[in-house]
């Protein structure tokens, strides 16, 4: 019971983990993009759309990284160089992804076969949860770590790789320079624009392999016009949680995800809490945990100090 | 002093103007209302329609969808062209704002109709029937009506569920089968749907038990699926659902078990899993009630369609179905149109072992869709 738990917990986390990753990366670098679900809903839709087209894994979720960054490239060219507020340019891109998503899913379920557009068969195959040779057969473990299906380890991978390379490279050391102070970073001779452009674009692509997690494997295999759902946003909150840190971000999408289906495994004979309670859950944590980083003096773990306020080199 | 006085006398005239407000729009009120009381007939022509849909009909099936294929229906039945049929999509049923809103832009394009196709609405279509008494509305899945311009529809699905619980019986190897509900036991549609379900699986299959599991939301295909996976995992081999999308159902697929859709036959998104679903023919209704607008001759009374008038069926039996099943549902099918089932009558159980329905009484149909908020004996929510 706790083994099934735990399972769905990582699965319900999974597009989490990558859209709060995408969103870390966007935010060390000094911007704040609340365009997450916009982005995650264009590569729900691009990544199904090449799926079901092409029957390849590799392309599908390649399509998806590729137009969430085009997704982030809009954002970026908005606020980096033309300096729009960046609070606003992120909600349009949301409601702008959200509205591409549906507007070519519509179409796309219109034409297909009995209005009902479905992978192809060896896709859903490829996509499925497998157990990894012998590792899967330990007793627990195996089922809990080893049987997932591929992009649950692509996650994890990517997460970990941002995480070190964000505190443990020298190009992550200039990105967290630009996002700390970007007139000291241009002082020290990073180029601001560059590095910016780079990251959001690198955010905006991982966070649309999310958006391609949930039109793929939660979807079940056929396109939904809302597969992303909200989830863009709960990403959002998780950047707070993980206090900007990819690897923290593994446990917090963990935690969120099992909040998530927390209600579906909590024996209703045996405790009854209402369902608003579960469905708030996640988000007094969040505060929780911002009331706590806060307390805390120190500089570890907190906001980016130019995070949100766009770069003006004149300014100086 | 000065200040107080002044202040006392705004208030009067503040007070003042709003009574002679007040009287103006009720003698506006009541003169618009003596006009209403005769209905004229509307040419083909100009006559129009609009529709308030909870999702998108565009998602290919689900809820809205299967609502708008009435739509459709009537409107080829009636010969009206597109421009005619107004619809709002996406209009959340507990955003009353949002709804007011829809239907007013409804109405300000010359709706002389209004369906609203989900149960938050009703209120607001209530308050709006009053301001507009010139337009008729039409509420579904409610229970109010004003008698001359506002009314809901609904039908007995309760009777398609029974028929489909009779094929999950048949199907279950575990005797486990999973429900996955809207609402809990504060919502008698939902909570009656499962009654009959529980009721037709015991028919053919007195050991199985069904496990409900509740989203508290009629459309997350996110949540929809993670209830029936969680379903999935405590043994369950046969998902049934009273929820909007097809999640429930490519969940079971997933893990090679066997379903019951709702609202549209799901075979065509699941043709692994899926078994039989409780499906609704709306188009029965909304031409029946479009043409009655048209003619003048609508008396707005609340509209309550069974089986027998083709507003409720089950799907076509899929290749998934167990042996026997056709058999079984075309048995109890013949005794729900020459009404020697009821579904519904006693004596009947409920799980914690209360008699709810004495031998040789029924409960009626507005107790199933209003007011029942216990569960069969055989379910269990977890």
């Amino acid at each position: 019971m706790i083994i099934n738990f735990l399972f769905a917990a990582i699965k319900a986390g999974t597009p989490l983990l990558f859209g709060t990753t995408g969103e870390i990366m966007t935010q060390k670098t000094g911007n704040l993009n609340l365009g997450v679900e916009g982005m995650m809903f264009m590569g729900a839709f691009v990544g199904f759309f090449t799926g079901y087209k092409t029957g390849s894994i590799t392309l599908a979720l390649l399509a998806a990284f590729a137009v969430g960054v085009f997704a982030a490239l809009i954002y970026a060219f908005l606020t980096v160089s033309l300096r729009a507020n960046q609070n606003v340019t992120g909600l349009t891109l949301t409601i702008f992804g959200t509205g591409f998503a549906q507007f070519f899913g519509e179409r796309m379920i219109a034409a297909a076969p009995d209005k009902s557009p479905k992978l192809p068969a060896e896709l859903v195959a490829a996509l499925s949860e497998k157990a990894i040779p012998l590792l899967g057969d330990i007793p627990y473990i195996g089922k809990l770590l080893f049987s997932h299906n591929i992009i649950v380890y692509l996650g994890v991978c990517i997460a970990f790789i941002c995480g070190i390379y964000i505190n443990r490279t020298k190009a992550g050391l200039n990105m967290r320079a630009v996002g700390e102070n970007p007139a000291a970073a241009d002082a020290a001779g990073i180029n601001v624009t560059a590095v910016k452009y780079i990251h959001i674009l690198a955010g905006g692509g991982i966070c649309g392999i999310g958006g391609a997690y949930l039109s793929l494997i939660n979807g079940g295999g056929v396109w939904n016009n809302s597969c992303v759902n909200g989830q863009g946003w709960i990403a959002v909150a998780l950047v707070i949680f993980a206090s900007w840190s990819p690897v923290k971000a593994i446990l917090g999408s963990l935690i969120f995800g099992a909040f998530s289906v927390l209600q579906f495994y909590v024996p209703k004979d045996i405790i009854e809490l209402p369902n608003a309670f579960y469905i708030a859950l996640p988000f007094l944590i969040t505060i929780i945990v911002l009331v706590f980083t806060s307390m805390k003096k120190s500089k570890e773990g907190a906001q980016p100090a130019g995070c949100g306020i766009n770069y003006f080199r004149e300014d100086r | 002093m000065k200040k107080k006085l002044l202040s006392l006398i705004l208030t009067a005239v503040m007070a003042a103007s709003v009574l002679t407000a007040c009287g103006t729009a009720d003698s506006k009120d009541s003169s618009t209302a003596t006009e209403s009381t005769e209905k004229e007939a509307i040419a083909l022509e100009d006559f129009k329609v609009g529709v308030i849909h909870i999702g998108d009909p565009a998602d290919g099936s689900g809820y809205s969808f299967t609502h708008d294929q009435g739509i459709v229906e009537m409107q080829e039945e009636l010969g009206l062209e597109d421009s005619q049929v107004i619809r709002k999509n996406n209009i959340a049923d507990g955003d009353a704002v949002a709804t007011r809103t829809a239907i007013e832009e409804c109405i300000e394009e010359g709706c002389q109709l209004i369906f609203g196709t989900s149960w938050g609405y009703m209120d607001t279509m209530e308050e709006l029937a009053e301001e507009y008494p010139e337009v008729m509305f039409s509420h579904a899945t409610g229970y109010k009506s004003n008698g001359t311009n506002f009314n809901n529809y609904f039908g007995r699905i309760y009777q398609a569920r029974f028929l489909s619980g009779i094929a999950a019986g048949m199907k279950t190897e575990t005797d486990k089968i999973g429900y996955v509900a809207a609402m809990d036991n504060q919502n008698s549609e939902v909570t009656g749907g499962i009654n009959a379900f529980a009721m037709g699986v015991e028919s053919v299959n007195p050991d199985a038990v069904i496990y409900v599991k509740v989203t508290n939301t009629w459309f997350d295909p996110t949540l929809e699926g993670q209830a029936a996976e969680a379903l999935l995992d405590m043994g369950c081999d046969v998902i049934a659902q009273h929820q909007d999308t097809t999640a429930p159902q490519l969940a079971a697929q997933n893990r090679g078990a066997w379903s019951c859709g709702y609202n549209s036959d799901m075979t065509k998104d699941a043709p692994k899993a899926h078994l039989t679903a409780p499906i609704w023919n709306w188009g029965v209704y909304y031409t029946l009630t479009a043409k009655a607008v048209m003619e003048g001759t609508w008396d707005a009374a609340n509209y309550y369609g069974g089986m027998d008038d083709g507003l409720v069926d089950i799907s076509p039996l899929s290749e998934n179905c167990a042996e026997g099943t056709a058999e079984k549902i075309e048995e109890a099918r013949a005794k729900i149109l020459d009404g020697s089932l009821k579904i519904f009558e006693g004596s009947l159980f409920d799980n914690e072992g209360n008699e709810v329905c004495k031998e040789g009484e029924t409960i009626s149909d507005a107790d199933i869709t209003g007011n029942m908020t216990w569960y069969y004996k055989n379910v269990e929510v977890k």
